[in-house]
């Protein structure tokens, strides 16, 4: 590994957020400027990719601007110009992928591919001391997986969901509960005040397996939702809310901890717009120190999608040489390497 | 003075480089998918033939649209951020001014268009000025293909009828247009680099790079429905 500095203009647009930063020695966030568009698909209940797509084509210079200008570099000064290339939504991944294309080639600057996964996790690495092995686990709107890193820039996948992500099941289930979206912070604060009173189920799936599925649970809390209705019984909504996240929080927990135990991990990282839910920090928190594993879990600018996370992978992926061409594509579905 | 061009607005995908006036190299391709892995090497292919380097750039061209929605993004894009990150102008030009562009020194109505499927298009009806230059004569518009006819067959004169998705119109401009309809030249049914830069020049830059956006033609989808329930909701 090369001790040289870098300085690196990092890129995300694999989802609703158009982000720029500037990051030295994957480490130190120089500038971090996001465009959020939460408030535009507010008005849709979730997030419509062809506006999200055209929000991102508005934004990228103003957004890679003022992250340049916030930081006080200029292009000469930059060592690579890094991007998400996925996975993530098609056209949204395009705008940020060309936009990394075009200012590399206008400084001939290499060009740095990064997988969003990987930015989720190096994220901890701007704010804490990531030890190898470690166990990532990574959840949001898009996102349920389970990351087993033996050591630097190595990623093993090992565990994901295998229908909806966390946060669409948080998002649907404030739907049905009247709640707004984004659903995970709706659910989590009525489930302040509710019980776990009502039994919803937890889907294990066989035995060892790593993976998740959550798409019985949000049935489930459909049909006892419906029934209650048709039956003309009241159901407390914190209740329902408490109980619903109850479950979620024990799958995860268990799962992340008994693949923990399985790997022998030092450091357990939390990752992903999820990793902001109290409840789950909580719990987490609690079962960690049990076993004695250390659990990381970054401030909350650092959870949902953003390019200081895309820059700090940046730093680990240019010192190994990962390098792309200008013919880099966007890659929707790609898998975690 | 050296001016770049980006297009991927159609299925037409590629760059053109003008030197001191002269369009010194051209590179196009005609195909459905993957402009996102064509256009930054057609873009360095025009520049290192004619021996430009990006730093010797001093003002970048696009065709913003209509046209697909992906391909625009990915032009607008690709010239936005180069013109940002070389702190020079660009301009957007119609994609469907490119495209009548290539009518030449035809006189009489030029009439470009895409297909917008369930029988619309994209169209624009432009005619040659005096100075070499194309007037507007109806502005761009997305419309049914009988609206466009039925307004084209009140004129007079020969329409000459240029688009890449001719095929799927060709009867209804036959039947309503009749022998006053005249179609394009294989190598003139969509919209080239060159095109680009010669509408290009005759425009101003956009006020800022940041500014230059996608023309869809279009809102997206669900801003349609939302409007539409929005009104409805007004109204009932
Ligand atoms: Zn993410």
């Amino acid at each position: 590994m090369s001790e040289t500095s870098t300085l690196i203009l990092a890129i995300e647009t694999s989802c609703d957020e158009t982000a720029a930063a500037v990051i030295e020695n994957g480490r130190y966030v120089r500038a971090n400027a996001v465009a959020s568009q939460i408030e535009t698909h507010k008005l849709y209940g979730g997030v419509v990719p062809e506006i999200a797509s055209r929000q991102h084509v508005e934004q990228m210079t103003i957004v890679m601007e003022k992250a340049m200008r916030e930081a006080g570099v200029t292009f000469q000064d930059l060592t690579a110009v890094a991007v998400t290339e996925g996975p993530g939504l098609v056209g949204a991944l395009l705008v940020g992928v060309n936009a990394a294309k075009a200012v590399a080639y206008a400084h001939s600057l290499p060009l740095v591919p990064v997988h969003h996964l990987a930015g989720h996790i190096y994220a901890n690495r701007l704010v804490h001391d990531v030890k190898y092995p470690l166990l990532s686990l990574i959840v949001s709107g898009g996102h349920t997986e389970l990351v087993y890193m033996p050591e630097e820039g190595v990623y093993e996948l090992i565990g994901e969901t295998r229908d909806d992500a966390v946060g669409e099941a948080y998002d649907k289930v404030a739907r049905t509960l009247g709640l707004p979206y984004p659903g995970g912070p709706a659910v989590d604060q009525l489930a302040q005040t509710g019980e776990a009173s009502l039994e919803f189920p937890r889907a294990w799936l066989e035995e060892g397996s790593y993976d998740f599925s959550f798409s019985g649970l949000k049935s489930s809390v459909l049909n006892t939702l419906h029934n209650a209705t048709q039956r003309n019984v009241e159901l407390a909504r914190e209740d329902v809310a408490c109980s619903f996240q109850a479950s979620v929080v024990d799958v995860l927990v268990t799962k992340t901890a008994a693949a923990a135990k399985a790997y022998d991990v030092e450091q357990v990282l939390l990752a992903g717009g999820v990793a902001a839910n109290q409840t789950l920090r909580e719990a987490m928190e609690t079962k960690m120190a049990a076993e004695g594993r250390q659990l990381l879990v970054p401030p909350l600018w650092l959870c949902t999608d953003n390019a200081a996370m895309i820059g700090a992978a940046a730093d680990v992926a240019y010192r190994s040489g990962a390098r792309a061409d200008l013919d880099l594509n966007a890659k929707p579905g790609l898998a975690l390497k | 003075m050296n001016v770049l061009a980006i297009d991927t607005a159609t299925y037409a995908s590629g760059a053109a480089l003008l030197q001191d006036g002269i369009v010194r190299s051209e590179k196009v391709t005609f195909l459905k998918k993957n402009h996102s892995i064509r256009v930054m090497p057609a873009v360095d292919h025009v520049l290192s033939e004619a021996d430009v380097t990006p730093a010797d750039l001093d003002h970048i061209i696009v065709g913003e649209g209509p046209g697909s929605y992906t391909g625009v993004r990915i032009g607008v894009t690709t010239a936005k951020s180069l013109a940002w990150a070389l702190d020079i102008p660009a301009t957007g030009v119609s994609s469907l001014e490119v495209l009548a562009e290539r009518g030449g020194m035809f006189h009489g109505r030029i009439f470009s268009f895409f297909d917008a499927r369930r029988g619309q298009v994209y169209g624009g009806v432009y005619e040659r000025d005096a100075a070499g230059g194309l007037k507007q004569v109806q502005p761009d518009a997305l419309k049914l293909m009988t609206d466009f006819t039925a307004e084209l067959a009140e004129a007079e004169g020969e329409i000459l009828c240029l688009s890449p998705d001719l095929a799927q119109h060709e009867d209804v401009l036959k039947e309503t247009l009749a022998h006053r309809a005249v179609f394009g030249r294989l190598q003139d049914m969509y919209p080239h680099p060159a095109d680009v830069l010669a509408v290009g020049m005759r425009k101003e830059a956009a006020q800022s790079v940041h500014a230059l956006a996608p023309n869809y033609g279009q809102l997206a989808e669900a801003e349609k429905k939302r409007v539409e329930a929005e009104k409805g909701g007004r109204h009932g």
